[in-house]
């Protein structure tokens, strides 16, 4: 079943498409963009932020990217759905909704 | 060698499940099925099987414990009946959608409203397009011997779906009957170990199950999950062949009696079609040409072995033990004419009886009574009223 790694796509027909619609493959969520759901979007205000990390575990996608040195960087919008749940986790208002 | 036994339905597939030793058992107790999971637990209770059992707070509950660990690769039987197969619902899907395999014993009772806990098969006919298998059982023998070959049945790699084998409420699951047992280790070895491809235990490959399925990938998988059912009667047929080898007791699509040169037939499920094979005897003691089919499966349906086995027959009566309520004819009346229909058997004079609702007594005198109506329609040489009530009080609205 390797070869259906991945490989499906809407244009896969019923014969490539894994039963049930299993999906063999872990952490493959960043196959999958979901920014183009959102209706409210975060604002990084860089000047505001300590870099405590406490936003990036809040979020349930991948909207929010952390370089090699541990550092948040601004929002990855392909992956923000706009929830806010990392906005109510910043304790220093440096994520505002819009 | 065989074991001989005298033993109610229920206690029959309790010791099916207790032979195939499952992984995992999740049920919640509602008559007439309750008696398989309270046998089941003294199986436990004594260590004669290690199976997980779940006494989980509901059926919906039941369904959902079947599903996860059958996600988890276990393998996976419960029970139930009528309000307790409703509150299944939305799970039975998931379970067929996800292709999990599990065996349910589906006691057929009455469902509710108003309240009745005596059989019809109003239950399981609701849930023949949840894409399960449906296997129906005449006697206690049947329901043991079905029970055991449908774990084979849904763990068939071409098939993989759940099975629900049915069985009349209180006639069959009470009723103490003789049977044959199967030794143990030969049960054991006839189901053989359950390993799945993929499941969601195995280390060595995550695997996300029931994923979101929007409008490019549904279709497709319903169409699968079609194939799968299709295929199922390729397997029912090769795993019956081979309980045949191993019990001498043989198991095809439908059963035909007297159905050689019969003229007269009726169609029925369940137990009545023991009542009604000997009215068949009794009516071919006379001269007159009766018999039966009973189908020993409705999902996959069996059309054109039905309509083979109808074509040359005058009249055929087909028997529901649910009605419809679609003010045209029960589920077994509209698959059997539909499928008659599509085979080219359009010569044959149908008539449907709505039958048995919520436990009424069926009697040899009942069944007797539609082989004469057949005799009649006949003789009027056309089908006056085709959706008829056996046994209604009071007259038609």
């Amino acid at each position: 079943m390797s070869d259906k790694k991945c490989n499906i796509n809407p244009n896969s027909t019923w014969e490539e498409m894994t039963l049930g619609g299993t999906i063999y493959d872990a952490g493959n969520a960043e196959e999958f963009k979901t920014g183009d759901w959102r209706s409210k979007k975060p604002v990084f205000l860089e000047e505001k932020c300590k870099q405590c990390g406490l936003c990036v575990p809040t979020c349930p996608d991948s909207a929010i990217p952390v370089d090699e040195e541990g550092k948040r960087k601004d929002f990855n919008f392909d992956y923000c759905k706009g929830c806010g749940v990392c906005m109510k986790a910043c304790p220093f208002g440096a994520i505002e909704m819009e | 060698m065989s074991i001989r036994e005298r033993l109610s339905g229920n206690e029959a597939v309790a010791n099916a499940m207790r032979q195939i030793n499952p992984d995992v058992v999740a049920a919640f107790p509602i008559t007439p099925s309750t008696e398989v999971p309270q046998y089941f637990s003294t199986f436990v209770n004594n260590g004669s099987v290690d199976t997980e059992f779940v006494p989980v707070e509901s059926e919906h509950s039941a369904m959902s414990a079947c599903v996860g660990a059958a996600a988890a690769g276990a393998r996976v039987m419960t029970a139930t009946s009528a309000n307790g197969l409703s509150l299944m619902w939305e799970v039975l899907y998931i379970a067929s959608s996800l292709r999990l395999p599990m065996v349910m014993a589906c006691v057929n009772r009455a469902v509710s409203g108003p309240l009745n806990i005596h059989n019809d098969h109003s239950d399981s006919m609701g849930a023949r397009d949840s894409g399960w298998v449906q296997l129906y059982c005449e006697t206690n023998q049947e329901a043991y011997d079905n029970f055991i070959m449908a774990t084979r049945i849904a763990e068939h790699k071409d098939v993989q779906l759940p099975v629900m084998v049915c069985y009349d409420g209180f006639i069959t699951s009470h009723s103490i009957e003789n049977i044959e047992l199967i030794e143990d280790d030969v049960v054991k070895n006839f189901v053989g170990e359950y390993h799945p491809e993929h499941y969601l235990l195995n280390r060595e490959e995550p695997i996300a199950v029931g994923p979101l399925d929007v409008q490019p990938y549904l279709f497709e998988h319903k169409y699968q999950q079609a194939n799968g059912m299709r295929n199922a009667a390729k397997v029912i047929k090769e795993v019956s062949e081979e309980f045949e080898k191993l019990t001498g007791r043989k198991y095809e699509f439908i059963e035909k009696y007297q159905m050689d040169d019969a003229e007269y037939a009726i169609v029925v499920l369940n137990s009545t079609a023991g009542t009604a094979k000997a009215v068949v005897d009794d009516l071919r003691a006379k001269g007159v040409k009766a018999g039966l089919v009973k189908p020993r499966m409705f999902r996959p349906f069996p059309g054109k072995e039905i309509a083979e086995a109808l074509k040359n027959v005058k009249a055929v009566a087909i028997m529901d033990k649910a009605d419809g309520l679609n003010g045209v004819g029960g589920p077994l009346f509209t698959d059997v004419t539909s499928a008659m229909v599509v085979n080219g058997v359009t010569d044959v004079k149908v008539v449907n009886y709505i039958y048995g609702i919520g436990g009424r007594d069926v009697r040899t005198t009942d069944i007797e009574k539609v082989y004469s109506d057949l005799q009649e329609i006949e003789a009027a040489g056309k089908v006056e009223d085709p959706y008829r009530y056996l046994g209604l009080k009071g007259g038609r609205a």
